[in-house]
């Protein structure tokens, strides 16, 4: 059975490209970037190299680029070591439709003190700058809003909502881990941004913060002194090298293009089928490989597990699959409509990802869609309103 | 995460669809919690002659009230009522912990069922 991989926000596949360049750094370059002798220097280099790479990819400069182990490490530090090192202020606000890192952050510091405003967002998911602009406060420390959402790909307006900021005198942090060279991105338009390098075809286990010059915060690792005192552990030296080749092979617009082009047509095929929701906007502020869609009547997991015997790999909002049982917080947020909510598949495109991979995966859908809808007990009630 | 047994029987159920003059019907369950399961029987004298369902859920939803279908068909009424979830859920094999909750789903439907038709025929 081949598989037909529309999993790509969860994590990617890493491009071959990457992997010859990280190789070279487990056997020959193997040295600890502390060290001073030449096999420490070598992977030094290497380290210096790779974070330009990624700071140019941005707009930022070399020393404003933190190596973490992860996106969810960067979300984490921002917040929490922002909140501990400016105790003036008590105010965060954030979203709805945060991933879990920051919100669960968030929901570690409202215990040890902070006062946490979760923004709504409207039916495509977008925040409302006139919102965001009431809720802050005199107390208010930073506004922390993703960029392109994981579960539904809004992309939010990041320069509008860092100029409120800016005005007020307030941090801006976002979480950029699926936007990340699929769209524009700026250290212009915030004070620290997440990124990591397993969405973008890069390794598992390495991520960034950018953190702009001025900004005052203290490491949430402790120990050698490693990242200019601010993120200390041994660096992660193939990793590094991979994100940084990772970052090269995608900032290719062409692959953007392609991406768009086959997601607006997936999405309205997928439209065709009778009594489907899209969730997230259509267009521009949509992420270029996220597809969400809601069926009615069924359950998202039934659809993937379903998908899954066919050796389609997708995934689901749906209460059953996640360890809480709560179903998406995300499109909760849309609508208050559990139904929506169980009943809605995302599937992420790569630039890897072919017409053909999706015209099988259409097929598939719509009998298994039809299969589940003849078994629900939902589908005639429904049907009758 | 499931055995290949509960996804086959998960898209090979033998009991889904519904029984048109059914004696008795029985539902649990509502969409905020994400499962439906309904069942319809037919009753001859006080055995299961027949028994069909629909579910609104996951997986082991599906898989699970297709077992107890499966069991209790041919039993009667009062041995359908001592069946518990732990005997759907050893039919099943190996069922991931976080979905044991839905397993137990399938039973409710069934008594309530057969308390309705024993009402009605009181």
């Amino acid at each position: 059975m081949k598989t037909v991989y529309l999993d790509n926000g969860a994590t990617t596949k890493v491009d071959p490209e990457v992997v010859k360049a990280m190789s070279p750094y487990f056997i020959e370059k193997y040295g600890n970037a502390s060290s001073t002798h030449h096999k420490g220097q070598e992977v030094k280099m290497a380290m210096e190299e790779a974070r330009h790479v990624i700071a140019k990819s941005i707009g930022a400069k070399d020393n404003e680029i933190f190596f973490t182990s992860s996106g969810t490490e960067s979300n984490n530090w921002a917040l929490k070591e922002l909140f501990f090192s400016n105790p003036d202020k008590k105010h965060i606000i954030t979203t709805k439709i945060e991933h879990d890192c920051v919100l669960n952050s968030c929901k570690l510091l409202e215990k040890l003190g902070a006062k946490v405003t979760y923004l709504d967002v409207d039916e495509e998911g977008f925040v409302s700058l006139e919102e965001l602009e009431k809720a802050i406060t005199k107390d208010t420390l930073v506004v922390s809003i993703i960029h392109g959402n994981n579960e539904i790909g809004t992309i939010q307006d990041i320069k509008s909502i860092y100029e409120i900021c800016k005005k007020n005198n307030v941090y801006f942090h976002t979480d950029a881990c699926q936007s990340y060279t699929k769209t524009e991105l700026s250290a212009k338009n915030a004070d620290l941004i997440t990124l990591n390098a397993h969405k973008i075809h890069g390794p598992k286990g390495v991520g960034a913060l950018y953190i702009k010059k001025g900004v005052k915060i203290v490491p949430f690792m402790h120990g050698g002194g490693q990242e200019r005192g601010l993120r200390s552990g041994t660096e992660n030296i193939p990793g590094i090298v991979g994100f940084a080749k990772a970052v090269k092979l995608s900032m290719n617009q062409k692959h953007a293009k392609k991406m768009t082009e086959l997601r607006d047509y997936f999405i309205e095929e997928v439209l065709e089928i009778s009594d489907v929701i899209l969730n997230g906007p259509k267009g521009d502020k949509r992420l270029c490989n996220n597809v969400n869609i809601s069926f009615r009547y069924i359950e998202g997991e039934s659809v993937g597990a379903y998908l899954d015997t066919k050796g389609i790999c997708t995934s689901t909002g749906s209460a059953c699959s996640s360890h809480t049982l709560e179903p998406s917080h995300v499109i909760m947020a849309l609508e208050n409509n559990p139904e929506r909510a169980h009943g809605s598949l995302r599937m992420t495109l790569s630039r890897f990802t072919t017409k053909e991979e999706l015209d099988f995966t259409l097929k598939e859908l719509k009998k298994i869609v039809e299969k589940l809808r003849k078994i629900s007990p939902l589908t005639k009630i429904m049907k009758r309103l | 995460m499931y055995s290949k047994k509960i996804i086959n029987r998960f898209q090979k159920p033998k009991f889904a669809g519904e029984i048109k003059k059914a004696d008795a019907v029985g539902e649990v369950g509502n969409v905020k919690c994400g499962d439906i399961m309904r069942v319809y029987l037919k009753i001859d004298g006080d055995k299961i002659k027949d028994i069909r369902f629909k579910t609104y859920g996951c997986v082991a939803a599906i898989a699970s009230t297709d077992y107890l279908c499966e069991i209790v068909k041919g039993k009667t009424l009062d041995e359908a009522l001592k069946i518990t979830s732990k005997d759907v859920v050893k039919k099943m094999g190996k069922v991931p912990t976080i979905k044991l909750h839905c397993s137990v789903l399938a039973q409710n439907a069934l008594k309530k069922a057969i308390k309705k038709y024993r009402k009605k025929r009181r």
